[in-house]
């Protein structure tokens, strides 16, 4: 795995790399890599790609409301809130 | 040199389920009381599972079929990475390779006077849980941003066209249309304001040069355009700027700086901007959800659904037009207000048999209380049966349409005093008003003869030139024959008086 490979995954992620770990980084993930690749030798001709390891399907719920949480319990674990809100350092709405 | 506009929308339809997508958490519109409609799974914590609301599955397939769309039998659900705080999770649940409707198609009427409709094929429509929302300091620069989670994990369904469009007021045509349409089916209430409606638009233009080649402009896709005007001015601007940018440059699609740019829209200024660096397209890592299990649709569930279909706005119109001798105006005045207002229509138009006349009646007397009021027919205090009925006394020549008007006045004010107004109150306030109109012409004349022989004098003034002098003897004439009608009776008069 290049280097250029390693850092723009750590980009996405918002993982900050230190010019030492993207070395050792490129290396594990190049292992990591070759190591999952070895099931490309399963002979898979004919076999539908499995979409969920469990075999089930249409698990399914009633459209019926239940309890949301209190305002308070919803904030307690952001690092920054207005008592009303999430607090987050400015965004620009690109999303 | 000359140009043609392309344009392909994506629309972002909130669905009308009581929870959301994948929890019990309550879906509903509250800005007011941000982070009250919350819970672990709104808020990605850890250890939580999502659970597909079944609901959102009926409501996504019905929009499917009536936008023509294929269902797909066998759908699952991905994962679409980005990091954004109204997406607590970091990732989206999406639908990406298997939407669960795809290959539709959808009409607008192009041109109004002729009737023309034209078609926009839709390529996908995938269902998709919403983000919650960023509210942002306007202050300047090194502010902050709050978060509201409110409508994090509303069922969202994404319905994306081909790049069928070819001018700003035909995408407008064809977002109302799609709009009226899906508020047929009552799969979203479709509130542009509220954000359950929600529509982005990719725009280039093909330019054919002087020389005759055929050159495709970069695409820009505008973001977030939130009311109809919004999206025909954005587009509209956005087919200048490119043509400008495109003499200015010679920058093509494909070419380096010429790759998809996302851009927003300044209502305010009337002007779109660059959002995101063309030089950082988004990368999604979509892989499929180990968290939820795949989704099969059998073809009893999709007869199923299928029954909860209703007839389309655009088939209806028509059929309005053709059923009820409607002019195409007053057609889609009815239409476009809405399919409970098309229903009150139809049953007054059946109850009184005269189409035109309850035309009439409801877009005019209906419409301005309604509009005057702030109510939806729902809330109107004179129901359909009642109209119905009033009608059918003028279609059948009891009263006059004037006398129609005094009763319905009469009905509106029983309702103000929270009398429930019944069908049976039609007749009653005809017989107490003495409305009904008298067919025998013999006794309406024989109370005329006799008024004018009793009042030589006022007969002399008005064949003397003094016609408002006939005022009494109207009112004369119609205390002998209660129900008569004064204009009739003004008529018979004066043939009567001036030979």
């Amino acid at each position: 795995m290049e280097q250029s490979e390693v850092l723009r995954v750590a980009r996405l992620a918002r993982l900050k790399l230190a010019d030492s770990e993207v070395d050792s980084y490129a290396r594990q993930l190049t292992d990591i890599l070759q190591y999952v690749e070895q099931l490309e030798e399963v002979q898979t001709d004919g076999v539908e790609p499995m979409a969920h390891p469990g075999g089930v399907t249409n698990v399914l719920r009633d459209d019926v409301v239940t309890e949301s949480l209190p305002v308070a319990e919803a904030l307690a674990n952001a690092p920054r809130s207005d008592g009303r809100y999430f607090v987050v350092p400015a965004i620009l709405d690109a999303g | 040199m000359d140009h043609q506009l392309i344009v392909g929308l994506e629309v972002h339809v909130q669905l009308l389920t009581q929870s959301k997508l994948f929890s019990g958490c309550i879906n509903r519109f509250n800005p007011d009381e941000p982070n009250s409609q919350t819970d672990p799974v709104t808020l990605g914590l850890p250890g939580t599972l999502p659970v597909l609301n079944r609901r959102a599955v009926d409501l996504s397939i019905r929009t499917g079929l009536a936008l023509n769309c294929e269902i797909a039998p066998f759908t699952r659900w991905d994962r679409k990475q980005y990091y954004y705080p109204d997406l607590p999770k970091a990732y989206q649940i999406s639908q990406y390779d298997l939407p669960i409707a795809a290959d539709g198609w959808l009409e607008f009427v192009a041109d109004e006077e002729t009737g023309e409709r034209r078609r926009v094929r839709l390529i996908r429509a995938h269902l998709e849980e919403d983000a919650g929302k960023n509210l942002h300091d306007d202050s300047g620069r090194g502010g902050e941003s709050r978060v509201d989670l409110n409508r994090c994990g509303t069922p969202l369904l994404e319905i994306v066209t081909q790049p069928d469009l070819r001018s700003a007021a035909d995408s407008r045509k064809f977002l109302e249309e799609l709009r009226l349409l899906l508020s047929y089916l009552e799969v979203s209430d479709c509130n542009m304001q509220e954000g359950s409606l929600r529509c982005d638009a990719n725009v280039n233009l093909k330019v054919t040069t002087d020389d005759g080649h055929e050159v495709a402009t970069p695409i820009a896709e505008i973001k977030n355009l939130n009311s109809f005007r919004g999206v025909e001015a954005a587009i509209e601007y956005e087919e200048q700027r490119q043509l400008e940018e495109w003499q200015r440059t010679g920058l093509k699609m494909g070419d380096v700086g010429g790759e998809k740019e996302t851009r927003g829209w300044d209502a305010d200024r009337g002007i779109t901007f660059s959002q995101r660096g063309k030089e950082e397209a988004a990368d999604y890592r979509y892989f499929p959800d180990p968290d939820l299990p795949p989704l099969t649709v059998s073809a009893e569930w999709l007869e199923e659904v299928r029954a909860t279909l209703c007839e389309p706005p655009a088939d209806r119109r028509e059929r309005l037009q053709a059923a009820w001798a409607l002019s195409a105006y007053d057609a889609s005045v009815i239409i476009d207000r809405g399919r409970r207002l098309a229903d009150y229509f139809e049953e007054v138009a059946r109850l009184c048999g005269d189409g035109k006349q309850a035309a009439n009646w409801v877009t005019q007397e209906v419409l301005r209380i309604m509009n005057d009021r702030g109510i939806e027919i729902g809330d109107f205090p004179i129901s359909a049966p009642v109209l119905g009925t009033l009608l059918e006394r003028i279609v059948s020549d009891a009263i006059t349409v004037r006398s129609a008007r005094t009763v319905f006045a009469d009905l509106l004010e029983q309702a103000e005093g929270s009398q429930p107004v019944t069908v049976d109150d039609v007749d009653r306030v005809i017989d107490a008003k003495g409305l009904r109109k008298v067919e025998d012409t013999g006794q309406l004349e024989a109370a005329a003869d006799a008024v004018l022989a009793r009042n030589a004098k006022i007969a002399d003034d008005v064949r003397g030139g003094k016609t408002n002098a006939v005022g009494p003897l109207i009112g004369q004439v119609m205390k002998e024959v209660r129900g008569a009608d004064a204009r009739a009776v003004r008529e018979l008069l004066l043939k009567k008086i001036n030979g």
